[in-house]
């Protein structure tokens, strides 16, 4: 797109456009501060479709405000009649054939671009390159699930991606349709409870610095009450440190030393352990995996998606889900817990982390 | 049966009526009214969304007056005021006594009200639904309690109402017009009209198909939509938007017609390139249905589904691009008066164009990816909703006002009203582009702070309280004017270009005396310029045949009302089977009685007519 973007006199309007529209919003959410290949391919999109677009509004605006002042009725000429005019053959094609033109001029990088961002041949080859990233995105009420099937490695809330490569994703819900967003890398995908959806995404290194490494993911389908706080976040690594993180959560087992840890250890193990686990190598069946794994819970950046990361609002949590997220799946699900419990849960909890 | 006998108690007149313009009463009256109360549902989301983490409504009500804000604006507010103007206006543009089929007019009615009533039932009855106006059948079918029931039964008798409406308008304006009203003479709101209505024919029953599956599932144990026993929710979301695309398009046509008349009006000019604005609304009708997959861009339908559907979505803004131009050029060289109608009509071009550009801009797929689901479609969605179809109703409301009531509305107060939505509407969505570019879904009920999104929610709420102070001087400026209007004259506004300003205001029952002949577009304008009064009779006076009122259109409806409740509850009750049949025999029933009872209609007789007339003349 770039080679006749340069011949363009929008260029200036282009450029101009897009240090006004970098100054919205932050850039670990922003659509207008793209952090990588798909973003950036949406972003010129945007912009050349802004571009022309307002074009369009200056002109009509030009003749409108023209019209409404030089036609306007002034004093004494209440009943004047003016010319009755029927059409003009050649402004009526004029403004038929201008708008086409302009049209062909989107048309032609939006079917390219539609192309381009459903490729994802490499991660259905018959045998995937070794180097080929592929994660297998699961939405459920209110949180995500991220599976890597080639390490056997599962994670949630928390996606950690590396950085520069095309990393590649099978999306799909496992109760009602969400949609996978993360608004500063790249436009969103359906997740349906009826099929699986492919879509690829890059995450920039340097922008991913930019937003201090984490970006925000969201859920972008209406899903129940919640679906406000359905929110992930996005590790954004070097290819380098994914790899250790990879290997540190294969063999990630919980270690607990600390004596209250030990017995929230064993209150989970009667409480919890039925829908929620806590090593990252999980081999259930999706269906039995009803709840996020934790196995990398003391590393994550929020508690529930939303609430800042410490104990004190992990015990929140626990004590009242139903404040914190309305509608989620855990309330009510293990029993009344005496504030010594929860204290001991939150340390055993805390302590499961892989960093 | 003369007039002076049939006089009535004014209830039991309005219950029993078939004429076209108290139906347009009751149809201004009632969508009025779903109006206020889906525009004081937005203004509790926006005080919600007033700053980050807002406590005013939870996640599960914010969802309920979300679904119920957007159902109701469109099936219950938009839909039904347009009809009002219909109503009011297509027979009398035609040259028309009444519409085709008077009986079914009612009957459109009162299903549209009990199916909007019955909808809003559920606010007392244990929630209201939660799924959104779309319904999207994995959400639908999960959601607890009998919301979604009540969405699906509402809709579904009130779908009936109106395509029996629609199915009404296509053969009054075949059938009805009157001599010399060729097609091509037709008045601009005549022809969105027809063209609206040609539309609703082919999108409701859609709708009805969707809505009907997603029943079955709900309450009658069908599993259409439920993917592990073989099911497939995205049929659902095709269905729905084959019908809600089209949708879109019966809103806004006869918005476009709305201002057609309004512009030609007060520039006291004839419409700028005619044919090419009817071959334009005709383009856009048939275009509106290829259109449909553009809400689904991010579902999964692959690459070449989404090329196919942007690049057809695009076309349609070339059809739209004419007559904005054809408006502007309409106003070129005229004598333009800027009364309150003239004012919406005037400022609806900017901001319909913001609103059309943005949809040009959603077109683009891969863009899409980013818009869908944002604020920024919200904002799109308004700017095309509100600033096309909501000006057009508030502009047909003052414009035809003294047609329908006989009074004219305030000049002062409707300006303010104007001034005070106008600047609302741009302050409530202009800043929602930016708010969905920078990150924010929509339908969200709240949102954390540290996310840049807090100062553009603040702005949006404040607009929105500007666009309720202006609501509210409107119905100010109607009790004043019902107590102290100025009466209007047959040709109100002294420039008026179409029949409906030839007969007196409001028109007598019978609309016209005699038939008038039409000689060419803007038919009274073209009589005034040749210095006559009148319009040119197409035939001479004589007794008028009427229909008889009757009371079965609204215990028909009433019937399904009661059925409704029947198949909500008969789950959960055993009485829900026999009131759900008792229903469906009062429906059946009434039916019946209209089969076999003959109806012959009365007569007005020529001299209750010439006195009429003269009476109508000196007022």
């Amino acid at each position: 797109m770039k080679k006749w973007l340069h011949s363009w006199r929008l260029l200036s309007l282009f450029s101009v456009m897009a240090l006004l529209l970098a100054g919205c919003g932050k850039p670990f959410l922003s659509t207008l501060q793209p952090a990588g290949e798909v973003a950036d391919k949406q972003y010129s999109l945007m912009l050349l479709s802004t571009a022309i677009m307002v074009l369009v509004v200056i002109v009509v605006t030009i003749i409108f405000v023209y019209v409404v002042i030089r036609f306007r009725q002034r004093k004494g000429q209440e009943n004047k009649i003016p010319k009755q005019v029927e059409g003009n053959h050649k402004l009526e094609i004029t403004w038929t054939v201008i708008p086409i033109i302009l049209l062909i001029i989107l048309a032609v990088p939006t079917v390219k671009a539609a192309f381009d961002l459903a490729d994802v041949k490499p991660m259905n080859k018959e045998k995937r390159d070794k180097d080929t990233l592929v994660v297998n995105v699961r939405a459920n009420l209110y949180w995500w699930e991220f599976e890597y099937p080639d390490y056997g490695v599962i994670t949630s809330q928390d996606l950690v991606v590396p950085t520069n490569e095309r990393v590649y994703f099978n999306v799909k819900a496992s109760d009602v349709k969400h949609s996978f967003w993360i608004p500063a890398v790249g436009g969103k995908i359906d997740a349906n409870n009826d099929n699986k959806n492919q879509f690829w995404l890059e995450f920039d290194q340097k922008d991913a610095e930019k937003a201090n490494g984490i970006f925000y993911g969201k859920c972008a389908e209406l899903c129940g009450p919640s679906h406000a706080l359905m929110d992930f976040k996005v590790k954004a690594v070097p290819r380098e440190e994914f790899n250790q993180w990879i290997e540190k959560m294969k063999n990630a087992k919980p270690v607990v030393t600390d004596p209250v840890a030990k017995q929230g250890e064993a209150i989970f193990n009667k409480s919890c352990i039925g829908c929620h686990a806590v090593t990252p190598v999980d081999k259930r069946p999706e269906q039995a995996r009803t709840a996020p794994n934790l196995g990398n819970f003391g590393d994550r950046e929020r508690i529930a998606g939303v609430l800042e990361h410490n104990e004190e609002n992990l015990k929140k949590w626990l004590k009242d889900p139903e404040s914190v997220k309305p509608g989620n799946k855990m309330t009510g699900t293990y029993g009344q817990l005496t504030d010594e419990q929860i204290d001991a849960l939150a340390k055993y909890l805390m302590s499961l982390k892989v960093e | 049966m003369s007039t002076a006998a049939r006089k009535k108690s004014l209830i039991w007149d309005y219950l029993t009526t078939v004429d076209h313009k108290k139906i347009a009463i009751l149809y201004l009256i009632a969508g009025g009214l779903f109006f206020l109360i889906g525009g004081l549902e937005a203004l509790l989301m926006r005080i919600q969304l007033m700053k980050p983490n807002n406590d005013f409504l939870n996640g599960d009500l914010f969802n309920q007056v979300m679904t119920m804000h957007g159902t109701t604006m469109i099936f219950f507010a938009a839909t039904p005021l347009l009809f009002a103007l219909m109503n009011a206006v297509v027979p009398l543009q035609i040259g028309a006594r009444d519409v085709a089929f008077p009986f079914l007019n009612a009957l459109g009615f009162w299903l549209f009200f009990f199916g909007g009533v019955f909808l809003n039932c559920s606010w007392f009855l244990g929630g209201a639904p939660d799924a959104g106006w779309t319904s999207y059948a994995s959400l639908s079918l999960e959601s607890p309690g009998h919301g979604i029931d009540f969405y699906l039964l509402g809709l579904q008798i009130s779908g009936f109402g109106t395509l029996i409406s629609g199915i009404n308008f296509l053969v009054t304006i075949v059938t009805m017009r009157a001599p010399g009203m060729t097609f091509m003479r037709m008045p601009m709101f005549t022809w969105t009209t027809f063209v609206a209505s040609a539309l609703i024919l082919f999108a409701f029953p859609p709708l009805t198909v969707g809505l009907l599956l997603l029943m079955l599932d709900r309450l009658f144990g069908a599993n259409f939509f439920d993917p592990a026993l073989g099911g497939n929710t995205i049929i659902y979301e095709h269905l729905f938007w084959i019908f809600g695309h089209p949708e879109v398009y019966i809103l806004v046509l006869p918005a476009f017609g709305i201002f057609s008349e309004v512009i030609a009006t007060f520039s006291r000019k004839r419409l700028f390139g005619y044919s090419s604005m009817v071959f334009a609304v005709v383009l856009i009708g048939f275009l509106g249905f290829m259109v449909w997959a553009h809400h689904m861009f991010t579902v999964g339908l692959g690459p070449v589904a989404n090329a196919i559907f942007a690049v057809a979505t695009m076309t349609i803004a070339v059809p739209t691009g004419i007559k904005i131009f054809n408006w502007l050029f309409t106003m070129w060289g005229g004598n333009i008066r800027f009364t309150t109608p003239m004012l919406y009509a005037v400022s609806f071009i900017p901001s319909f164009v913001m609103g059309g550009v943005t949809g040009v801009m959603l077109a683009s797929a891969p863009a899409d990816y980013q818009y869908h689901d944002t604020y920024f479609v919200v904002a799109h969605f308004h700017y095309v909703i509100v600033g096309g179809v909501v000006f057009a109703l508030l502009a047909g409301t003052h414009y035809w006002w003294p047609k329908m009531f006989g009074k004219m509305l305030n000049e002062a107060l409707g300006k303010i009203t104007f001034v005070l939505f106008f600047v609302g509407f741009h302050l409530t969505f202009f800043i929602q582009h930016f708010l969905g570019l920078m990150g924010m879904p929509r339908r969200v009920f709240t949102f954390l702070p540290n996310q840049g999104l807090d100062t553009g929610n603040l702005v949006s709420t404040i607009g929105a309280f500007f666009m309720t102070a202006g609501v509210i001087i409107l119905l100010i400026n109607v009790v004043i004017s019902s107590i102290s209007g100025k009466k209007a004259e047959a040709d109100a506004w002294g420039v008026g270009r179409t029949l409906e300003w030839a007969v007196s205001s409001p028109a007598p029952e019978y609309n016209f005396a005699q038939i008038p002949l039409v000689r060419g577009l803007d038919a009274y304008w073209l009589e005034k310029m040749e210095g006559k009064k009148g319009l040119t009779p197409a035939e001479p006076l004589g007794d008028i045949h009427m229909p008889n009122p009757s009371v079965l259109p609204f215990v028909i409806s009433l019937g399904l009302f009661v059925s409704a409740f029947g198949f909500l509850y008969h789950n959960d009750y055993s009485w829900g089977l026999p009131v759900a049949i008792l229903g469906l025999v009062i429906t059946f029933g009434s039916m019946f009685l209209r089969s076999i009872i003959d109806d012959y209609g009365f007569h007005i007789h020529k001299d209750e007519i010439i006195e009429a007339e003269k009476k109508g003349v000196k007022a």
